[in-house]
């Protein structure tokens, strides 16, 4: 294959000696940018090489979060690791709750009923909606629109927050799916809620794009910026909106078709140049995606139970075996990786992230990029450093 | 393709190549493929390039720390007893040596399947923790790979670049290995949920 | 046109301002502390532990059976079983807490101890400000603090509420009518059976 000396991380360090050539030492500055960043969406650090405002060299340093997740649900019954997945990625807890659920279901082979599989679409549906929004909301932060992208953006989240704390009791911390099943079932008048939040949201993404998708001060920092080609995206395991924006037609909804994604009619939209503006438009058309899954789910979800009787809350013992089980998280594949011994805890508890994997072609997108577009670039993959550091 | 179709594949392609098939019980059945060192790069690469398989894309990859295990087996044993032959049951005990182990969830983007797992074993858990890096084959391996070395002491030859990801440099122990012993909290301040703790670390039996 | 991008951003952004004196969809501020929306009724924050009638060392539903204590994913609950058993609501003699302590700086909400709890004696209470100056006793609650009524229960969750009493009238129902049966049967009257814990999946 010719395009595996593009995509070994040896062709950075070859990018990078081309830049630096005949540079003095002296010349080159060394930042450290973060941990205490405002624009690294955490504790996150990048020790970049800079050559006057050119980066050079870019290499991510993550761990300042870390708390050994995995540990813990190694130590704790496979119930108590489901409020921790909450805190991985903590803009999306309704997505953590049922990747891990699928996980546990693939391993002991437990069945979800109908109307569980139609409560998963929609809680993880809004999710979708709620992270991509605030996320586009934080990129334009980032780069310099101060304020008011943002809190259009929080604006329309805010309610689908408040759609979750009536459903879950919390905002954020959701902790709503279980093995075989959902916890509790809507309470009365909240698919009407939805119905109409949901049917608002087209307008705010109109308005959106109204604002920004035309803006040249936008376009200027976004396009042609941190270009991701298709062959290193795939390599680089790459997911989600970063992998599409490529123009690689992988969304683990229609490959998988995990829970009851057979049976809704959406796209799955594509990018051509793989740079941030695409990144940015991949998630605009991406919630217009979720809105049509959405609508169809609320008009379609039948009366029923929501937990399999034969599930056991308490005292759940899988047999001895594994599983790895994937959903597409709005921030890409998210996998739980479990062994177990047949005892009351996981033996192997091992949670696949995708903020953490795609951050591997940081580096590759930045270099010879201006500093402050390493911004821009780092926006545009959409991280949590509670995913990535666990 | 069955995983056994896969594994003949791999022994016409590579020969030499040893591919054990490790059978899961589970009700996922997710059956994995164990591999030699000598010939992993070989079969990895042609697993990412062989057209009907195509696993271009490398999505999990993790080390599992399995503890020496006594393993005991009941043998009938035919011994003088007294001068009469008799038929005597003894228990065999024996020692599996323990090992780690790093486990590749591999799917293919072109063709939309998988996963093909792919396991690979270190001969101990102290000295000879060396396995080939499979970072060169697929990218994506590069900081799982760094982190395995981190939280587990996996050795990865012909991994560009291998350090601590997660703990900070200077950090000595494996965190994430079975026997790690937590340190004593050098941030320590007694608070009212110690003998919360205390209780139980004493049920679950740790220190 | 160059420019034409940026000022159709503006005029968005003039209609949302502008809008916002007119709308309220697009005025979403409220001036907390002094105004406040009312809280969800699933809206959950820490763990209290409910008491029937007045007396909340009497009516205590808790009978120290530490499920809570072992499932909690963070350990922050602390349970000392008591010496000697007490009636409950039912008239049977039970154990209670001696002490029942949560430490609600550890507490993450995840009400996992209202879900397996089989005596429904442990619910999610909506109180969020808690702050406190004294950073070590005054985040460990002990059973008084942590004791609330049934009645405070049935103002924050009503539709919960009306459930578990449904649930605990037929467990007394079906006390009833096992000790009724047993007196029929003028045998020795049968130790009375724990409730099985069938409400360890919350409706």
């Amino acid at each position: 294959m010719s395009s595996m000396t593009e995509t070994t991380s040896a062709a950075n360090d070859e990018r990078s000696r081309k830049l630096t050539a005949g540079i003095s030492e002296g010349q080159l500055l060394e930042v450290s940018m973060g941990p205490h960043h405002p624009s690294t969406h955490g504790v996150f650090r990048m020790d970049v090489v800079l050559d006057g405002e050119r980066v050079v060299k870019l290499k991510p340093v993550v761990g300042y979060l870390h708390r050994n997740h995995e540990k813990i649900g190694e130590n704790n019954s496979y119930l108590a690791s489901m409020p921790y997945t909450d805190r991985l990625d903590y803009l999306c807890s309704l997505t953590n709750n049922w990747a891990y659920a699928l996980a546990v279901e693939t391993l002991a082979g437990i069945d979800v009923p109908e109307r569980a599989q139609y409560l998963r679409v929609i809680t993880a549906e809004l999710t979708r909606l709620q992270n991509h929004s605030s996320v586009i909301g934080f990129l334009v932060q980032d780069m310099g629109a101060s304020g008011t992208p943002l809190m259009y953006a929080f604006r329309e989240r805010e309610k689908i927050l408040d759609l979750f704390e009536s459903l879950t009791g919390s905002r954020m911390m959701c902790n709503y799916m279980r093995f075989g099943g959902c916890r509790i079932d809507l309470p009365a008048g909240w698919l009407d809620r939805a119905k109409k939040v949901v049917a608002g949201f087209p307008q705010f993404l109109d308005e959106y794009e109204n604002l920004l998708g035309t803006n040249e001060i936008l376009m200027a920092r976004t396009q042609g910026i941190g270009a991701l080609s298709r062959e290193l995206a795939i390599n680089a395991g790459v997911t989600g909106p970063l992998l599409r924006a490529s123009g690689v037609n992988y969304d683990i909804r229609k490959v998988d078709k995990y829970g009851i994604y057979d049976r809704f009619d959406f796209k799955v939209p594509l990018g051509d140049n793989g740079d941030v503006y695409d990144r940015y438009m991949i998630r605009i058309l991406e919630m217009r995606e979720s809105i049509k899954i959405l609508d169809q789910a609320m008009c379609d979800i039948p009366p029923g139970p929501i937990m399999d009787p034969k599930a056991k809350i308490r005292g759940f013992r899988p047999k001895a075996g594994e599983a790895y089980g994937r959903i597409e998280a709005p921030k890409g594949e998210l996998g739980f990786y479990l062994i177990s011994d047949g005892s009351g805890n996981p033996y192997r508890y091992r949670v696949r992230p995708p903020s953490f994997v795609n951050l591997t072609v940081l580096e590759d997108m930045c270099i010879g990029n201006y500093i402050a577009d390493t911004i821009a670039i780092l926006g545009s993959i959409d991280i949590v450093l509670g995913e990535v550091d666990r | 393709m069955t995983i056994e179709q896969v594994q003949s594949e791999i022994q016409s392609a590579i020969p030499g190549a040893k591919v054990e098939i490790i059978l899961n019980p589970s009700p996922s059945a997710q059956h994995s493929l164990l591999l030699d060192h000598e010939h992993v790069l070989a079969v990895a690469t042609y697993l990412r390039d062989v057209s009907e398989l195509r696993l271009d894309y490398c999505s999990n990859v993790t080390g599992i720390d399995w503890l020496p295990r006594e393993k005991s087996e009941k043998v009938k044993v035919k011994n003088l007893v007294e001068g009469v032959e008799q038929e005597v049951e003894e228990v065999h005990k024996t020692v599996v040596p323990g090992y780690l182990e790093v486990v590749y969830h591999l799917f293919s983007v072109e063709k939309k399947h998988g996963p093909v797992i792919l396991r690979l074993r270190t001969e101990d858990r102290a000295a000879k923790v060396h396995l080939p890096s499979l970072t060169p084959i697929w990218r994506a391996a590069e900081f799982q790979e760094r982190e395995i070395f981190d939280l587990y002491g996996v050795i990865f030859d012909g991994h560009p670049d291998l350090r601590r990801i997660l703990m900070w440099e200077g950090f000595v122990d494996h965190p994430m290995r079975r026997d790690y012993v937590e340190p004593d909290d050098y941030e320590y301040e007694p608070t009212p949920h110690d003998h919360v703790l205390q209780r139980s670390r004493e049920e679950s039996g740790r220190h | 046109m160059l420019g034409e991008g940026i000022v159709r951003g503006l005029a968005e952004t003039a209609r949302n301002f502008l809008g916002s004196f007119v709308s309220k969809e697009r005025l979403t501020t409220v001036q907390f502390p002094e105004e406040r929306l009312p809280q969800a009724e699933a809206a959950r924050d820490f763990p209290f532990l409910v008491y029937d009638g007045e007396d909340w060392q009497a009516g205590m539903r808790c009978v120290a059976c530490q499920i809570c204590e072992k499932e909690c994913p963070p350990k922050c609950i602390f349970i000392e079983k008591s010496k000697d058993k007490k009636p409950d609501a039912l008239g049977r003699a039970q154990f209670y807490p001696a002490r029942f302590d949560i430490d609600v700086s550890v507490c993450m909400s995840c009400q996992i101890c209202v879900e397996v709890c089989p005596f429904e004696a442990i619910k999610m209470d909506t109180a969020f400000e808690l702050s406190t100056d004294d950073r070590f006793g005054g985040l460990l609650w002990d059973r008084q603090k942590l004791a609330l009524s049934d009645a405070h229960y049935h103002a924050i969750h009503p539709t919960d509420a009306a459930h578990t009493d449904e649930l605990l009238a037929a467990e007394k129902a079906k006390a009833e009518a096992r000790t009724k049966a047993a007196v029929a049967k003028a045998s020795p009257a049968p130790m009375p059976q724990p409730p099985a814990p069938a409400a360890a999946n919350e409706p």
